[in-house]
C-alpha cells in the first residue's frame, strides 16, 4: 500500500492575506477513483476559499449522499462539515442558515441527491433564497451504484453498458431559474479556469448560488456516445463568456468592447469578456433564450448564466436577528416581565 | 516550449540530483534502496562498480552529492547519503567472488601508474580485467596515496583503507612500492604502451616570506607533510600549544591529529570569516567538538621566536569588504595585533603540483603555471601516450573527482591502445523500467517519511582523544540505517508522462503535494515558469514538456524542483499516462567492475 500523500508541501507556496497557504484547505486524500471530475472540483473550491482568505473555520460543508456527497472530506479539512441523509441536505442547511447567519454555508450535492430523492428539498431551498452556494457535481449517472441513468443524463446518451436513456433530462439550471434562483451558473470539472472565478462570485453572492459542474464519470459514463464524457464536453462547451473575479479594491484592468462588469455586493466584481450573443446576465429572459437556443443546438452552454447581485436572502426577508443563536444571551432572550406586558399590551 | 527530448539520457540523469552531482555519477537512490532492503552487498558493489572505494569514501567523501539531494530543497537537511554508503561497507558480507576475473591471458598491452593514489588504482582497476599488463609505482611502502598519507586514521581507519586497496592490487597489479620515479623520460623508455600519471598534489603551500620563518624553522611544519610523517609514526608528538593555519579540511585534520599527540591549546587562526573557510561544514564542527576554537579574520604578521625557540605568532585582525562585484578584500580592522602563544605551528594553507621529474623535452606541454596541459574530457597530455588524473590532472580536488578522472583516463587508455579515436566516447549505460507492480503498489517505497535527518553517533571524545587511531564516527547501525535509507525520495524513479493517453482529468495536478504539474497553454521558459501552480524559482531545475495535447491543445509542464516521486500523479491518473519508471544510468567505463554488463 502506497497510497499515502507526503506531508512535505512546495516551500515557496504563496500565502493569502490571512497567512494561510493551499494546505491549510485542503481534505483527507480522495478515496473516489482516479481522475474523478468530482476531485476537479474539490481542488477548484479548496483553491476559491484560498484566494478569497475565507477563514476554514467560517465555512460549513453540507451534503447528502453520493459520490458527491463525499467529497467535503476531501477539501476544507479545517472547516465545519455536516454529511447528511440522501437528498435532505436542503432541510440541514436551512436550520444551519437560521440558526446562524455568519457562516458561509457550501452545499455540495449530485444529480442523484438533487434531481432525483433530493428534489422536493432542491426546489424549496431555492424558494426560500438561502444564502448558500449550492453546488452539484453533475456525472449524469449513479456512480456508486454501478452507472445508472440519473434524472440529469440526456435524453439519447449511451451508458457504458451500450443502453440508450429514452427520457428527457432535468435541466437543473433552467429549473433553479424558473424557481428564482439569484446565482445560476454552469461549468464543467475540467475547465478550472472558468470554474474557480465563478465559485467565488457564487461565495460572495448573498443569496442562493447555483452552479451545475458537468463532472464526467470515469469509470462509468466517460465512454463514446455518452454527452457526460471528457471528449463529448469539451467537442460541444460553449461559454456565455469568460468570467474573471476582481476582489474589492482591485482595478479592473482590461475593457473591451463586447465585456460587462457586475459589481458584487460587496464592492467585488466579475468582469466578463467575450459576450454570447443577445445575453445580458442580469436579463433573466435572455438567459432563458440563450439557454434555449443552445438546447436547440445541441451545445452545453457554461459560465455565468443569470445573476441578480442585489437580493435579499431569507434573513432578510424574515428579519430575523442579526445575531447567531449561539452568542443571544439570555438577557436579550428573556428581557424580563416589562418587555413581555409591553407586547401583550401593544397587541390588545 | 519544445517538448522535452525525454530520449536523451541527460535529462533523466538531471533529475537525480545527487547523482548528477557526483563527479562519479554513482547510482544513490539505487544503493540506498539496497541498504533499505538489507541487501549490503549489494549495495556495496553498486558503489565499489562507481567509486570503487565505498568504505574509504563512506567516511572521507567531500559529498558534492548532498548540498545537491533534492530532500533539502523540502525539508530542513538532505539524506546523509555519505554515512549510508558507509552502512553498505560496514554491513556487507563476503565479496571476492563478485571482483571481476582477470583473464589468463593478457592482451599484450603494459600500461605504467605513477603514484598509488585513488586514480590510478582507479585506472589499475578498470583497466585490469580487460587484460592489461598494470605497473604501479608509488614511493610509499603500501598503496592509497593521500587517502593513507593525509587522512587521519581516527577518519579512516587503515584495516579499511588496506581492504579496499589491496581489493585492487589483487586483481593481478604488478606493484613497484618504495620507488620514487625521479625521471618520466626513463619510464617512457622502457617501452610502456601508455602512462599515467597519477601524483597528486604533493606540495603545501609555506608561509616562507613571513617574517621570523627561518628562526622558528624547528617548529613549524607544513600541514600535509606533517600528517604524513604522523600517518607513517615519524611523528608521536607535538607541544601543548598549537597554531593550525589554514580553512580548508586539512587545517581541520591536522588540528584533531594535534589534540591526538599531546596538544592541549589546539587553535585554528584562518584569514576569512568563519562562513567562507574552505573545510566542509561538518569538518568545522567535528574539530569544535574537540575543543579547538577557530579563530577567523586573522591575517598572520610574523612568527615570534625568542632565543632561537618559537613562541607564537602575531596576528592582524581584518574584516571582510565586498565591492559591487561580490569580489572580497580583508581590510584591517585597524585594531592592535594579536599574539598567540604557540609551541608548535602547522601551515596547511593548500597544496600544489609539482612535476620536477617530468622532464620538460618530452612532448607535454606545461602552463605558466607548471600546470601540464591536460584534455578535461580523455585526460590525454599533449603526449599521446602519457595520460594525468586526480588532483595531478587540473589541479586539488577530493577522492571522488579522482576516480571519476580515473574512470575517464582508463577510457582513453583502453581506447588509444585499440587504436581508436579518443573522442568518440562509449555512451552511457541507461535503462527506464516501469515500477508498477498493482493497485496501490509499486516495487519501491514511494512513501515518503517525515524523519529528520538522523546524527552519526560518535566514540567519546575522552577515547578517541587519547588514540590517534581510534576511529572517532560509529557509523549507523542497521535500524538507524535503515530510517535514514527511508529518508530518500528515489528520485531515480521518474515521472513518465504520454500524452496520447492524458484525458486532462486534472487528477494529477489536483493531487501533486508539491505542486510540480500544471495544465497551460503553452509559452517560451521564461513565460511558463510565471504562470505554473508553484513559484518555480530554481531555473536550474527542468521543466518537462509534454507535446500538445488532443482534446484542448494546452500542454503539461512538471516542474522537476521539488518532485516528492511520490508516484501520486501515477496512482491518480485513470489512464496510466503517468507512470514511475526507474531510471538507471551508469556512467561509461573501460570496465564495468563486477561483469555484470
Amino acid at each position: 500500500m502506497t497510497y499515502i500523500r507526503p506531508t512535505f508541501r512546495h516551500p515557496d507556496l504563496p500565502k493569502n492575506k490571512i497567512n494561510f497557504t493551499k494546505k491549510d484547505y485542503e481534505g483527507a486524500l480522495s478515496t473516489l477513483c482516479a481522475g474523478c471530475g468530482h476531485d476537479s472540483i474539490s481542488g477548484a473550491i479548496a483553491q476559491a476559499c484560498f484566494e478569497l482568505s475565507v477563514e476554514p473555520h467560517r465555512i460549513a460543508k453540507l451534503s447528502g449522499i453520493g459520490c458527491s456527497s463525499k467529497t467535503p472530506a476531501y477539501f476544507l479539512g479545517n472547516s465545519h462539515g455536516f454529511n447528511s441523509v440522501h437528498g435532505r441536505m436542503p432541510s440541514v442547511a436551512t436550520g444551519a442558515y437560521l440558526a446562524n447567519r455568519d457562516l458561509l454555508y457550501f452545499g455540495v450535492s449530485g444529480d442523484g441527491d438533487s434531481a432525483s430523492i433530493g428534489m422536493g428539498q432542491f426546489v424549496h431551498a431555492i424558494r426560500r433564497n438561502l444564502n448558500m452556494v449550492y453546488l452539484v457535481m453533475n456525472n449524469g449517472c449513479y456512480g456508486l451504484t454501478k452507472g445508472q441513468d440519473s434524472a440529469t443524463a440526456d435524453n439519447g446518451s449511451k451508458s457504458k453498458a451500450g443502453s440508450v436513456n429514452q427520457f428527457n433530462a432535468i435541466d437543473l439550471v433552467g429549473l433553479s431559474m424558473e424557481l428564482g434562483a439569484t446565482f445560476v451558473a454552469r461549468s464543467f470539472s475540467g475547465d478550472k479556469a472558468q470554474l474557480i472565478p465563478l465559485i467565488k462570485a457564487a461565495i460572495k453572492h448573498p443569496g442562493f448560488a447555483f452552479i451545475d459542474v458537468i463532472s464526467p464519470c470515469v469509470t462509468f459514463n466517460n465512454n463514446v456516445g455518452s454527452t457526460k464524457s471528457y471528449d463529448y464536453v469539451r467537442e460541444h462547451i460553449e461559454a456565455t463568456s469568460t468570467v474573471d473575479f476582481v476582489p474589492i479594491m482591485e482595478e479592473i484592468t482590461a475593457n473591451y468592447e463586447d465585456s460587462k462588469e457586475i459589481t458584487l455586493h460587496d464592492g467585488s466584481a466579475l468582469q466578463l469578456q467575450k459576450l454570447h450573443q443577445g445575453w445580458n446576465p442580469e436579463d433573466k429572459l435572455s438567459a432563458m433564450i440563450a439557454l434555449q437556443n443552445a438546447k436547440e443546438k445541441g451545445e452545453i452552454l457554461t459560465g455565468l448564466v443569470y445573476i441578480e447581485p442585489n437580493t435579499n436572502a431569507l434573513h432578510d426577508v424574515l428579519q430575523t436577528a442579526k445575531t447567531p443563536l449561539n452568542i443571544l444571551n439570555e438577557d436579550v432572550l428573556c428581557p424580563g416581565i416589562d418587555a413581555l406586558e409591553a407586547l401583550n399590551e401593544s397587541l390588545r | 516550449m519544445e517538448p522535452t527530448n525525454v530520449h536523451d539520457p541527460e535529462y533523466y540523469h538531471k533529475v537525480v540530483d545527487c547523482q548528477y552531482a557526483c563527479p562519479a555519477h554513482t547510482p544513490v537512490p539505487e544503493y540506498i534502496r539496497l541498504i533499505a532492503a538489507e541487501k549490503y552487498t549489494e549495495a556495496y558493489m553498486v558503489n565499489w562498480e562507481s567509486n570503487v572505494f565505498p568504505g574509504v569514501l563512506g567516511r572521507t567523501c567531500d559529498r558534492p552529492c548532498e548540498p545537491a539531494c533534492r530532500r533539502g530543497r523540502v525539508d530542513e537537511e538532505p539524506v546523509a547519503i555519505c554515512r549510508l554508503k558507509r552502512v553498505a561497507a560496514d554491513n556487507k558480507g563476503d565479496i571476492t567472488h563478485l571482483l571481476p576475473k582477470i583473464p589468463t591471458k593478457g592482451n599484450g598491452k603494459r600500461i605504467a601508474l605513477i603514484g598509488g593514489g585513488p586514480a590510478s588504482l582507479t585506472v589499475a582497476r578498470d583497466l585490469a580485467p580487460l587484460g592489461y599488463e598494470i605497473h604501479v609505482f608509488d614511493e610509499q611502502i603500501k598503496g592509497g596515496g593521500m587517502m593513507r598519507s593525509q587522512i587521519p586514521s581516527f577518519r579512516l581507519p587503515e584495516s579499511v583503507l588496506d581492504e579496499e586497496v589491496n581489493n585492487i592490487l589483487n586483481l593481478g597489479i604488478h606493484q613497484h612500492f618504495k620507488t620514487y620515479v625521479s625521471s618520466l623520460k626513463s619510464v617512457l623508455d622502457d617501452g610502456y604502451d601508455a602512462v599515467f600519471i597519477g601524483t597528486g598534489a604533493p606540495r603545501g603551500r609555506d608561509l616562507s616570506n613571513l617574517p621570523g620563518r627561518a628562526e622558528g624553522q624547528a617548529n613549524i611544519h607544513v600541514g600535509i607533510e606533517w600528517l604524513a610523517s604522523v600517518a607513517f609514526e615519524h611523528t608521536k608528538q607535538i607541544g601543548k600549544k598549537v597554531i593550525v593555519l589554514g580553512g580548508g579540511n586539512t587545517a581541520m585534520d591536522c588540528c584533531r591529529t594535534s589534540r591526538r599527540l599531546g596538544g592541549e591549546e589546539v587553535k585554528v587562526v584562518v584569514r576569512s570569516p568563519f562562513s567562507e573557510m574552505r573545510a566542509s561544514p561538518w569538518e568545522k564542527e567535528d574539530a569544535q567538538h574537540e575543543d579547538i576554537p577557530i579563530l577567523d579574520n586573522h591575517v598572520p604578521v610574523s612568527f615570534v621566536s625568542e632565543n632561537g625557540k618559537l613562541k607564537g605568532m602575531t596576528f592582524e585582525k581584518v574584516h571582510a569588504v565586498y565591492d559591487e562585484k561580490g569580489k572580497r578584500s580583508l581590510v584591517p580592522t585597524g585594531e592592535p595585533h594579536v599574539f598567540i602563544e604557540a609551541d608548535d605551528v602547522l601551515v596547511a594553507i593548500g597544496q600544489e603540483n609539482y612535476f620536477p621529474w617530468i622532464e620538460r623535452d618530452l612532448g607535454i606541454e606545461f602552463d605558466k603555471w607548471e600546470m601540464p596541459s591536460v584534455n578535461s574530457l580523455t585526460f590525454q597530455s599533449t603526449n599521446e601516450k602519457v595520460f594525468f588524473g586526480g588532483d595531478a590532472a587540473l589541479g586539488p580536488k577530493n577522492v571522488i573527482t579522482a576516480v571519476a578522472q580515473g574512470h575517464s583516463a582508463a577510457v582513453s587508455i583502453d581506447l588509444y591502445c585499440q587504436g581508436k579515436s579518443l573522442d568518440v566516447r562509449p555512451d552511457p549505460f541507461t535503462n527506464l523500467v516501469s515500477q508498477k507492480m498493482g493497485i496501490h503498489e509499486w516495487s519501491y517505497d514511494s512513501i515518503v517519511t517525515n524523519d529528520d535527518r538522523f546524527v552519526v553517533p560518535q566514540a567519546e571524545k575522552a577515547l578517541t582523544l587519547k588514540d590517534r587511531k581510534k576511529e572517532v564516527e560509529l557509523g549507523f547501525d542497521k535500524l538507524v540505517g535503515f530510517k535514514e535509507a527511508e529518508r530518500c525520495l528515489n528520485c531515480d524513479i521518474q515521472t513518465v508522462f504520454t500524452e496520447n493517453r492524458c484525458i486532462e482529468c486534472d487528477a494529477c495536478m489536483d493531487v501533486c503535494p508539491t505542486d510540480c504539474i500544471t495544465f497551460t497553454t503553452n509559452g517560451t521558459e521564461e513565460d511558463l515558469r510565471t504562470r505554473l501552480m508553484a513559484p518555480s524559482l530554481r531555473l536550474d531545475q527542468d521543466l518537462l514538456v509534454s507535446d500538445t495535447l488532443a482534446a484542448t491543445g494546452r500542454v503539461m509542464v512538471k516542474d522537476e524542483d521539488v518532485c516528492l516521486h511520490c508516484g501520486l500523479c501515477a496512482e491518480r491518473c485513470p489512464t496510466s499516462a503517468w507512470d514511475m519508471q526507474k531510471f538507471f544510468y551508469n556512467t561509461t567505463k573501460a570496465h564495468h567492475g563486477c561483469g555484470q554488463h
